[in-house]
């Protein structure tokens, strides 16, 4: 990519939201747009499975179980719909997708807590 | 100033965001700053307009006429790419003088023209060049799936007639895509977004003309 291109990136990046790897449980205020000049927050709240793309193309995805369904719902990292990012519990794992999840129910979808991290600052 | 349009090359694609959160794609086109070449006048040449020049190149690369055309308009460079444009006053502008984005009256939103070289794909298939249909890789097909089955009727009119869509020659054409919309303008680093594709590759050069 060229660096110019980067650089127009850059002005649309967002650094305001926290840190946070794959294991994370987080939660995502997310602004929807509901009919004419209506809004509200919506929360989402999961683990978030994975991390992908750079620049203004990275997404990050979340799951979470609702009324026992997985939802996986992917979030593009700098959309300014992101009101805000909270992170509940740090998780540690050990690989950047978190896709073996989706086979996985109640206890055996547990991660475990990550504690003393470097990146908690 | 009103001047038809300027001279750009295309930087490549990206997307971005606007305010209510939405992603547009975008192409990052480089435009101008272009250098009055040459004024054109209905006194002198019969029409109003300028010869910009885009992209400097050493004049030492250039050959004699063209070194001769660049002094003539008091500029210390030449340049890669010349193109005409029209303009209404002659007055406004002078030669050896540089015109960039901020000079013109564009702003966020409006709808611009480029025109461009598209990619060229060399001897094509009449699939990808006219967008037909193939035909079965199975159920008896042989030896034919990929062309243009029928070429036209049989003895009235006895020939293929002209223009037929056929295999050939594809892409390197000139194609200018009309009403593309502006998303955001960096004069600092004569930048334009514009929504959706430009013809061409990166690199290439574009006319950008506005309305």
């Amino acid at each position: 990519m060229l660096p110019v291109i980067k650089e127009v990136e850059r002005r649309y990046l967002r650094d305001d939201l926290p840190k946070f790897n794959p294991g994370d449980t987080i939660r995502v205020h997310f602004r929807l747009k509901e009919g004419e000049e209506k809004e509200r927050v919506q929360i989402f709240e999961g683990v978030v499975i994975r991390r992908r793309g750079s620049g203004v193309n990275a997404t990050f995805t979340v799951r979470k179980i609702s009324f026992g369904v997985g939802v996986e719902r992917t979030f593009p990292f700098h959309s300014p719909r992101i009101e805000k990012i909270e992170i509940v519990r740090r998780g540690r794992v050990r690989r950047a997708r978190l896709y073996y999840l989706r086979e996985r129910f109640g206890k055996a979808a547990r991660i475990k807590e990550r504690f003393n991290d470097k990146i908690m600052e | 100033m009103k001047l038809e349009g300027l001279i750009g090359k295309k930087l490549g694609m990206t997307r971005v965001f606007d305010e209510e959160g939405n992603v547009i794609p975008v192409t990052v086109l480089q435009v101008g700053p272009c250098a009055v070449v040459q004024v054109k006048t209905v006194d002198k040449d019969g029409y109003n307009a300028v010869q910009l020049g885009f992209d400097p190149k050493k004049l030492t690369k250039c050959t004699f006429p063209m070194i001769g055309h660049f002094l003539k308009a008091g500029l210390d460079t030449g340049f890669y790419i010349l193109r005409e444009f029209k303009i209404e006053d002659p007055a406004e502008f002078k030669p050896g003088q540089y015109i960039t984005l901020t000079d013109l009256p564009i702003e966020k939103g409006i709808k611009i023209d480029v025109t461009g070289t598209s990619k060229g794909r060399g001897f094509t298939g009449c699939i990808k060049r006219w967008n037909f249909s193939r035909q079965p890789m199975s159920h008896g097909a042989k030896k034919v799936h990929r062309k243009r089955g029928s070429s036209g009727a049989n003895t009235f009119p006895g020939r293929v007639i002209k223009g037929k869509k056929m295999a050939g020659h594809y892409g390197n054409e000139t194609v200018t895509i009309k009403n593309l919309t502006v998303v955001d303008i960096i004069p600092e680093k004569n930048l334009l977004l514009v929504k959706g594709a430009v013809p061409g590759w990166t690199n290439g050069y574009v006319m950008v003309y506005f309305k």
